[in-house]
């Protein structure tokens, strides 16, 4: 299953690294960011501060960014709840780290890679799909195509480019 | 940085004498072999070494990995040696390989390909080239 541009997309239910529980119904959020990523990828690593950035630049103005990792962790240890929780008390995350431990919300929202951005807005609605920005290598990119939509959403219009291609590793699925 | 950069890196090419083997290995899941290979073919060329072939290996396998010393997509080796195999942020890294590898560049910066400069010093070496430090 995948989620269209323009098409509702499935709320859930999933804990972050404290114990809190988040869903992607932000009714009183302009929009909404879903980046599934994880901790073991070096496109997701590379990304991470300037999707960081983005939750930080976007908090006053109400966006939320959630960060969900759905990789098998049984294969891949690096990608446990263990291991989420750590990085998210050693580092300086301005954005929850949601466990999607049954891959459910994975295959609702059709991610491939990790990072794998899905901008919803206030309705819940998909308004951008795809990469942070156009080079995982160039951190002076700052996340643009994250900004651009959601500088149009903010702006009360639609996002001039709704979908790119989502480049990085692919998401781990479980046998 | 520009304090660690090599010899090699640095160097003006005299000489090269010979031409090493070089085997990119690679797992599906991870789009990093393109880059990798273009990155690996740039450099031949800059060695004088642009025909030498690049052996493509799939690795499918956790028993096929650790048969190879495969450590994530891409893998490259010369000469049998592993490009970085002494410089890999261990903390970073799956211990499952079938995965993209995790390389950090010379100025920090976590890439799921290797420093330019660690594939030209490796090449260095296995090409035995005569360097003359600029």
């Amino acid at each position: 299953m995948t989620v269209s541009i323009g098409q509702q997309a499935p709320d859930f239910d999933l804990p972050d690294t404290e114990g809190r529980s988040w869903s992607a119904d932000g009714a009183e959020a302009p929009a909404t960011a879903v980046v599934f990523t994880c901790n073991h990828c070096p496109y997701a690593l590379a990304w991470h501060e300037r999707i960081a950035d983005v939750a930080r630049d976007y908090a006053e103005r109400g966006v939320r960014v959630l960060a969900i990792n759905s990789n098998d962790a049984d294969r891949y240890p690096r990608d446990s709840f263990e291991a989420m929780r750590n990085r998210v008390r050693a580092e300086d995350w301005p954005m929850p780290y949601l466990h999607d431990a049954e891959q459910t919300v994975a295959r609702a929202y059709g991610a491939k890679t990790t990072p794998d951005v899905f901008i919803l807005d206030s309705q819940r609605r998909l308004q951008y799909r795809g990469a942070p920005d156009g080079d995982h290598d160039d951190p002076g990119q700052q996340a643009q195509w994250m900004r651009s939509a959601l500088d149009a959403l903010l702006a009360g219009d639609a996002p001039q480019m709704p979908e790119t291609k989502p480049v990085g590793c692919s998401i781990k699925w479980k046998p | 940085m520009a304090e660690r950069r090599t010899d090699a890196a640095l160097a003006t090419l005299r000489d090269v004498s010979r031409s090493p083997r070089i085997e990119l290995l690679w797992w599906e899941g991870c789009p990093s072999t393109e880059g990798a290979l273009a990155q690996l073919q740039e450099i031949l060329l800059e060695f004088g070494l642009g025909g030498t072939p690049v052996h493509k290996r799939e690795i499918r396998t956790d028993a096929e990995a650790a048969e190879v010393g495969f450590r994530g997509s891409p893998t490259i080796l010369i000469d049998g040696v592993d490009v970085d195999a002494g410089a890999e942020p261990t903390d970073l890294a799956d211990p499952n390989p079938l995965t993209c590898r995790v390389y950090r560049r010379r100025d920090g910066r976590i890439s799921p390909t290797p420093d330019p400069d660690d594939l030209r010093e490796a090449l260095g070496r296995a090409a035995r080239v005569e360097v003359t430090p600029t």
